[in-house]
C-alpha cells in the first residue's frame, strides 16, 4: 500500500495542482464566476440540461472564451515542460531549454515576417502568423541539424553551437525587421514576449495533432532518455539505436515546441525551470519526469496566465513576463530548500 | 540461436592514421575467463569497445556462432553481449534500481516499459553483487567500489551469454578485487558465460583467468594458459621492466614481481 502510494504520489499531486489551476482559470477574469455557478454550469453541460436562468452569459464566457484559452495555455505549458525535459536529457545539459537549437528565434523570425504583411481578416489571414512561425521554427531545426552533422552522427556540442549561432542571426534579423518596418512594432514585441494568445477552439484543433505526436513520442521514450544519460557508448551497448533515437527525440521535442510557440508566442523560462523543479521534487527518472513536467508545465503556465490577465486589468500582460517574474523567485526558492546534492 | 562463443577474426581498428588494433584473432568460449593484459595504451579498452560493436572496424569480423555480430541491430547485440565499462562517472541522480533496470533495455515492450519479469531479474542481479540492500539509494552517494558492482549488476540484468569487462577492479580495494574476481569466475564456470576481462593486475589475471591474452601496441603478442603467457621474458619485454616470475606458495599459478633495480624511472 505504502509503496503504491509512494509511486503515484507525484502524479496525484501534479494532477491535483492542474485541476485547481484549471478551476481558477475558469473562475477568475474580468468577471468573477463563483465556484457555485461554475459547478452549476459544468453540471448542466454534463447532464445535457439547459443552463439555469441568469447563467447564460457566464456559460458563454466559459465555453467560448475561458475554456479554449485555458486549454491552449495548458497545452502550451505541457509542450514547453515536456520538450524542456527532453532537451535537457538529450543534451545532458542542465541549461538546455526548448529554444536551445533555434526553435524560438526561427519561429520569431517567421512570425515577424508574417506580421510585416497586412493580411486580411479571413481565416487564413489570421492563421498567417502562427503558420509562418511554425514553418520557420521547423526549418530552423532542420537547418541547424544538417549544419551540425558530421558524417552519420550529430555531436551534441556541434548541435548546440550551430543552434546558438543561428539563433543569434535570426534574432538580429528579427530586430532589424521590427526597427525598419513602420507598422506593428508593438504586436511583434508582444509576440516575442509570449503574449499572442489566439485562443479559440479552432487554434486548439490546429496545434493538437503536432502536440499529440510530439509529446506522445516523448512519453514513450523516457527509458531511452535515461539510457542517454550514460553517454552514447553505453546507451548503444545497452541496446539503444543511439543516432536514430536522438534524431527522433529532437524532432518530436521541436515539433511540440514549434506548435506551442506559433500560437502562444515565445514564453521563456518555463521550459527551463519546470523540469528542474520536477527533478528536485520527484527524482531523475525520465519515465516519470516527462509526464510530470508536462502536467506541471500546464499548471504553471495557467497560473501565470491568470496573473497576466489580472495584474494590469483591463490590459493584458504578455505571459512570458509573468513566467520569468514569478517563476525565477519560485525556482530559486525551491533550489535553496533542496537538501540533496547532485540531483542532476 | 544458441551462442557458444565470441570469436574475433583479424580485427583491425584505426584511430585516424594510428593503428589501434592490428589483426587480432582470438576466441572466448562459454565457461571460460579470458584476461586481456598489456601495458597502458596497448589497446585493451579499444578491443573491448570494438568487440562490443560500438567502434567502426577497419577490417576483420566479430562472430557469435557464425552470425556476423556487427551487422546485427543494437538491440539484438545487447541480448548477446553485455559490457561493464571502465570506472566511469555515472549519472549520480538515478537510484541503483533505476540504473540496473537499464540493463533490461533489449527486452522492453514496444511502449518502452518494463515488466514484472524484468523486476525479478534485476532483483536477482542485485543480489548477485550483494547490492540489493541499497537498491533505493542514489548512485552519486555510493563509493567507487559500490558503483562498480552496480555496473556489473546492470550487465548481468542484460542476461547475455557473453560478458566483457574493462578493468573492473581498477578502483577497488583488495577485498573487493577478490570478491569481484570470484563472482566473475562463478559467472563463467557455473553460469557458463563467455567472459573477457581487461586487467591491469597481472597477479589477478594469473590467479583467476583460464586464458591470458597479452596485447602490446595493438598486436596480440601471446595467448594461452597463464603459465604459458606470463613468462619473465615476455612480461619484461612488454612492460619494459625486468620481472621475476615465481611459483605461488599455495596455488598452481605464477606470481609476477617487478624488479626495481634502483635506476632512474623509465617513462619511454
Amino acid at each position: 500500500m505504502n509503496s503504491i502510494l509512494r509511486r503515484f504520489l507525484p502524479f496525484i499531486t501534479n494532477l491535483g495542482m492542474l485541476i485547481l489551476a484549471v478551476i481558477f482559470s475558469l473562475a477568475i477574469g474580468s468577471v468573477l464566476i463563483s465556484p457555485e455557478n461554475l459547478w452549476q454550469i459544468l453540471r448542466s453541460w454534463l447532464m445535457h440540461t439547459p443552463l439555469p436562468a441568469g447563467l447564460e452569459t457566464y456559460g458563454f464566457i466559459i465555453s467560448d472564451i475561458r475554456l479554449p484559452r485555458t486549454i491552449l495555455v495548458l497545452l502550451t505549458g505541457a509542450a514547453l515542460g515536456g520538450s524542456g525535459t527532453a532537451y535537457q536529457g538529450l543534451f545532458r545539459n542542465p541549461l538546455a531549454d526548448p529554444y536551445l537549437i533555434g526553435v524560438a528565434s526561427g519561429g520569431g523570425l517567421g512570425a515577424v515576417l508574417a506580421m510585416s504583411i497586412n493580411w486580411s481578416y479571413t481565416f487564413w489571414g489570421l492563421m498567417a502568423v502562427p503558420l509562418s512561425a511554425f514553418l520557420f521554427a521547423m526549418l530552423t531545426v532542420l537547418l541547424v541539424y544538417s549544419l551540425a552533422r558530421v558524417g552519420k552522427s550529430v555531436p551534441t556540442t556541434n548541435l548546440i553551437l550551430a543552434g546558438v549561432a543561428f539563433s543569434a542571426f535570426a534574432t538580429a534579423f528579427t530586430s532589424f525587421l521590427i526597427i525598419s518596418s513602420e507598422g506593428e512594432v508593438r504586436r511583434a514585441l508582444n509576440w516575442l514576449m509570449g503574449g499572442s494568445n489566439q485562443s479559440s477552439w479552432q487554434t486548439i484543433l490546429a496545434v493538437l495533432p503536432y502536440l499529440v505526436l510530439g509529446l506522445g513520442y516523448l512519453l514513450f521514450n523516457g527509458h531511452a532518455l535515461n539510457l542517454l544519460q550514460f553517454g552514447d557508448d553505453q546507451a548503444q551497448q545497452l541496446g539503444l539505436p543511439v543516432t536514430r533515437t536522438k534524431t527522433l527525440l529532437l524532432v518530436a521535442a521541436s515539433l511540440a515546441t514549434a506548435a506551442a510557440v506559433s500560437f502562444s508566442g515565445i514564453i521563456g523560462f518555463i521550459g527551463l525551470i519546470v523540469p528542474h523543479v520536477m527533478r528536485l521534487w520527484w527524482g531523475a527518472d525520465y519515465r516519470k519526469l516527462l509526464p510530470l513536467a508536462m502536467l506541471a508545465g500546464g499548471s504553471f503556465l495557467i497560473l501565470a496566465d491568470i496573473l497576466a490577465r489580472i495584474v494590469l486589468r483591463p490590459q493584458e500582460l504578455p505571459v512570458g513576463i509573468v513566467t520569468a517574474l514569478a517563476g525565477a523567485p519560485f525556482f530559486l526558492w525551491v533550489l535553496r530548500r533542496t537538501k540533496t546534492q547532485g540531483y542532476w | 540461436m544458441e551462442i557458444k562463443t565470441l570469436k574475433l577474426e583479424g580485427l583491425t581498428v584505426t584511430y585516424g592514421d594510428r593503428l589501434a588494433l592490428d589483426d587480432i584473432s582470438l576466441e572466448v568460449r562459454r565457461g571460460k575467463v579470458v584476461a586481456l593484459i598489456g601495458p597502458n595504451g596497448a589497446g585493451k579498452s579499444t578491443l573491448i569497445r570494438a568487440a562490443s560493436g560500438i567502434l567502426p572496424i577497419q577490417s576483420g569480423k566479430i562472430r557469435t556462432n557464425g552470425a556476423e555480430f556487427t551487422s546485427l541491430p543494437p538491440m539484438l547485440r545487447a541480448k548477446c553481449l553485455a559490457v561493464v565499462p571502465q570506472a566511469v562517472s555515472m549519472p549520480p541522480a538515478f537510484t541503483v534500481w533505476e540504473t540496473v533496470i537499464m540493463g533490461r533495455t533489449p527486452y522492453l515492450n514496444f511502449l518502452g516499459q518494463t515488466s514484472a519479469k524484468d523486476d525479478a531479474i534485476v532483483r536477482k542481479a542485485l543480489q548477485r553483487v550483494n547490492a540489493l540492500e541499497f537498491a533505493d539509494r542514489r548512485v552519486g552517494e555510493l563509493s567507487g567500489g559500490e558503483q562498480q558492482r552496480i555496473l556489473l549488476a546492470r550487465a548481468l540484468a542484460q542476461s547475455t551469454p557473453i560478458l566483457l569487462l574493462d578493468e573492473p577492479t581498477a578502483h577497488l580495494d583488495m577485498q573487493y578485487q577478490v570478491a569481484l574476481m570470484q563472482t566473475i569466475c562463478q559467472l563463467a564456470h557455473e553460469d557458463n558465460l563467455a567472459v573477457m576481462i581487461a586487467l591491469h593486475d597481472l597477479n589477478l589475471a594469473a590467479h583467476y583467468a583460464d586464458m591470458v591474452a597479452l596485447l602490446v601496441q595493438g598486436r596480440l603478442e601471446a595467448i594461452g594458459r597463464p603459465t604459458q603467457v606470463l613468462t619473465p621474458e615476455r612480461i619484461s619485454q612488454a612492460y619494459h621492466l625486468p620481472v621475476h616470475v615465481v611459483p605461488h606458495p599455495y596455488l598452481q599459478v605464477p606470481l609476477i614481481l617487478p624488479i626495481d633495480g634502483g635506476e632512474s624511472p623509465n617513462f619511454n
